[in-house]
C-alpha cells in the first residue's frame, strides 16, 4: 500500500498532466462535425507519430555497437516518420480538397 | 542550451493544441493540420538536439531513417486514392503501433530487461498495446481492402478467447513487472501474446461495425504514443498521445451511438456471425430501366442521393456530380443524405462527395435528411443497404433493430442501385427491396449513373 501512494505522490506532475490533457482532449473535440470526422481521424492519427521521439530519444543513448538495437530503433524511426509525415500529408490533400469548392 | 530547447518543447505542445483545435472546425482546418505538423516537425527537432549523456547519438542512422520515412510517407499519401482512404488511415496507424512497441523494444534492451515495478508496468503494457495496436490494424486494413474475407476469420468462442487472453497478458504484466526483470524467453511469450490478442480482438469484429474499429485503434495508438512519453519523460508526447487517445474514444462514441450499440456489443457482440431470429423477406422486387428513371428524374421537384460503401466502390461519385448538374440545370433539386456510419470509416462520403466537388450545403445530416426525404420524389440509393434498411425500425428481431436510419416510406419512389440482390455487409435481407415505392436497377452504379445521364440527354 505505501509503495503505491509513494509511486502515486512521486509522479504526481505526470499524473496532474494526464488528467487535465484527457478532459482537454475531450473538450476540444467534442463538437465535431461530420465533414471532419475523416480528416480528424488521419489528422490524429498522424499525431500519434509523435512515438517518432521515442525511438529518436532512445536510439541516441544506444551503442552503436549494438546492431540488434540500433536496427529495431532505426525500424522504429522509419515507421514513425511514415505515420507521422504521410498522415498529415494525407490529411492536408484531403482538406484542400474540401476547401477548393468554397471559392 | 537545455533551457532554449525545454521552451521550443513547451511551445511545440502549445502549436499541439492550438493545431488540433483549429482541426475541429471546417473554417480552419487545413491551417490547423499545417501547425500541428509544425508542432511535432519542432518536437522532432528538439529531440535531436537535446543534450544526453552519452555522446553515441547515433545521428547518421536518426537522419536516414527519417529521410526514407518521409519519402515513403510523401509518395504514398500523393498516391493513394480518396476511396482508399480507410485502408490508408489504418496501415499508418499500423506503423504507428509497431513503432511505439519497438519504442519499448528499445527500452527494455538498453536498461538491460530490468527496472522498478513502476516503470516495468508501463514499459509492458505499452509494448502489449503496440503490437494489438499494429496487428488489429493490419488486420483491418485486410478487411477493408478485401484480402481478408470476413468468413475466413470466424473464430468460434471469440468473446471467451478474447477476456482469458486479456486476464492472461495481465497478469503476466504485473508478474514479470514486480519480479523486476525479464528473460527473453519470458519477453518472447509476452509479444506472442499481445500479438495474438490483437488478432482475436479484431479479427471476428464485421465490415458494418468498422467505423468503430477503426477510430478505436487509432484511440490506442494514441495511447501508446502517450505511454512511449511517460517512459521517455516527453511531455509533448505524453501531451499528443492523449489527445489523440480522447479524441479517438469520442469519435469512437459517436459512432456507436450511430448504431445505437454500446462499445461493448461491438467488442464482444461478434455481429457478423450472431445468429439473430431473421425474419424472411418474401415479395417480389419490381425493376426499372435507365430510360424510365431518366424521365421520372428529370419530372421530378426534389431527388436525394443516398450514398454508401458501395458508391464507394463503384467510384461513383464524380459521376453523380454529372447527374447534379444536368437536374440541377432542369430546375430539379438535388441533395444528399448522409448517415453518419455509411461506408467504412467516419466521415467517409463527406470526403468522397468533396473529391467530386459537391457543395457542402447540399449534404443532409441524419435528422435534416429525414425532414427533406419525407417530401423527396425520388431518393436514390448508391450502395449503401443497412442505414436505409426498414428492419431497424420495424422487426425487434433484427440484428440493427434500434439503429437511427435514413427513412423512405414516405418517400414518393426509391430507387436501389446494386449489383445483385446480395445482403449488405450486416449479412441482412433488406426488406426495403421489397417496398411498393422501391424499385432496383441492377448494375455497377457507375455505369447505371452513365446510362441514366446518356438518355437525359436524349430527352
Amino acid at each position: 500500500m505505501n509503495s503505491i501512494l509513494q509511486l502515486l505522490t512521486d509522479n504526481l506532475d505526470i499524473i496532474y498532466l494526464l488528467v487535465f490533457t484527457v478532459f482537454l482532449g475531450f473538450e476540444i473535440i467534442s463538437s465535431i462535425p461530420t465533414v471532419l470526422h475523416t480528416p480528424l481521424m488521419s489528422g490524429s492519427n498522424a499525431i500519434s507519430g509523435v512515438v517518432l521521439i521515442g525511438a529518436i530519444l532512445l536510439i541516441r543513448q544506444t551503442d552503436p555497437a549494438d546492431y540488434l538495437t540500433l536496427s529495431l530503433a532505426f525500424l522504429g524511426i522509419i515507421l514513425g516518420t511514415i505515420n507521422l509525415v504521410g498522415g498529415f500529408a494525407v490529411t492536408h490533400r484531403m482538406l484542400e480538397m474540401f476547401n477548393k469548392k468554397k471559392k | 542550451m537545455e533551457q532554449i530547447l525545454d521552451l521550443l518543447l513547451f511551445c511545440a505542445s502549445i502549436l499541439l493544441i492550438i493545431g488540433l483545435r483549429k482541426l475541429s472546425n471546417p473554417a480552419s482546418a487545413s491551417k490547423g493540420n499545417l501547425i500541428a505538423a509544425v508542432a511535432l516537425g519542432l518536437g522532432v527537432l528538439v529531440s535531436i538536439l537535446y543534450p544526453v549523456v552519452t555522446d553515441d547519438n547515433n545521428y547518421l542512422i536518426i537522419v536516414i531513417g527519417i529521410s526514407i520515412g518521409a519519402i515513403i510517407g510523401i509518395i504514398s499519401s500523393h498516391r493513394v486514392q480518396m476511396t482508399k482512404m480507410p485502408e490508408m488511415v489504418s496501415l499508418l496507424n499500423g506503423f504507428g503501433g509497431l513503432a511505439a512497441a519497438l519504442v519499448s523494444l528499445v527500452w527494455l534492451i538498453n536498461n538491460d530487461f530490468s527496472g522498478e515495478t513502476g516503470q516495468l508496468v508501463i514499459v509492458l503494457l505499452n509494448l502489449f498495446l503496440g503490437f494489438v495496436a499494429f496487428l488489429g490494424s493490419l488486420i483491418a486494413y485486410g478487411k477493408l481492402s478485401g484480402k481478408i474475407q470476413d468468413k475466413h476469420l470466424r473464430i468460434s468462442f471469440s468473446t471467451l478467447i478474447n477476456i482469458t487472453l486479456l486476464v492472461v497478458a495481465i497478469s503476466a504484466m504485473i508478474f514479470f513487472s514486480i519480479s523486476g526483470n525479464l528473460s527473453i524467453t519470458h519477453l518472447c511469450v509476452f509479444i506472442a501474446l499481445s500479438l495474438l490478442y490483437g488478432f482475436i480482438f479484431v479479427a471476428p469484429i464485421g465490415g458494418a461495425d468498422m467505423p468503430v474499429v477503426i477510430s478505436l485503434l487509432n484511440s490506442l495508438t494514441g495511447i501508446t504514443a502517450a505511454i512511449s512519453g511517460i517512459m521517455t519523460d516527453n511531455k509533448l508526447m505524453l501531451l499528443g498521445g492523449v489527445l489523440v487517445g480522447s479524441s479517438g474514444i469520442i469519435l469512437t462514441l459517436l459512432m456507436c451511438k450511430a448504431m445505437n450499440r454500446s462499445l461493448l456489443s461491438v467488442i464482444f457482440g461478434n455481429f457478423s456471425s450472431s445468429k439473430g431470429g431473421e425474419s424472411s423477406v418474401d415479395g417480389d422486387v419490381k425493376e426499372i430501366n435507365p430510360s424510365d428513371l431518366a424521365i421520372q428524374l428529370a419530372y421530378s421537384s426534389r431527388v436525394c442521393i443516398i450514398p454508401g460503401y458501395g458508391m464507394a466502390v463503384a467510384q461513383a461519385q464524380k459521376t453523380i456530380k454529372d447527374l447534379e448538374s444536368v437536374l440541377e440545370s432542369n430546375d430539379v433539386e438535388f441533395k444528399y443524405a448522409i448517415h453518419p456510419v455509411a461506408g467504412r470509416m467516419p466521415g467517409h462520403m463527406n470526403v468522397l462527395l468533396a473529391e467530386a466537388d459537391i457543395s457542402y450545403d447540399k449534404l443532409l445530416d441524419l435528422e435534416e435528411a429525414n425532414d427533406y426525404l419525407a417530401s423527396t420524389d425520388v431518393a436514390i440509393v448508391v450502395g449503401a443497404n443497412d442505414v436505409v434498411n426498414p428492419s431497424a425500425l420495424e422487426d425487434p428481431t433484427s440484428k440493427i433493430y434500434g439503429m437511427p436510419i435514413l427513412e423512405l416510406s414516405k418517400t414518393k419512389s426509391v430507387v436501389v442501385l446494386k449489383r445483385s440482390m446480395k445482403p449488405g455487409y450486416a449479412g441482412i435481407q433488406n426488406p426495403l427491396f421489397f417496398k411498393d415505392n422501391t424499385k432496383m436497377l441492377f448494375g455497377d452504379a457507375k455505369e447505371s449513373i452513365e446510362l441514366i445521364l446518356r438518355e437525359l440527354k436524349d430527352l
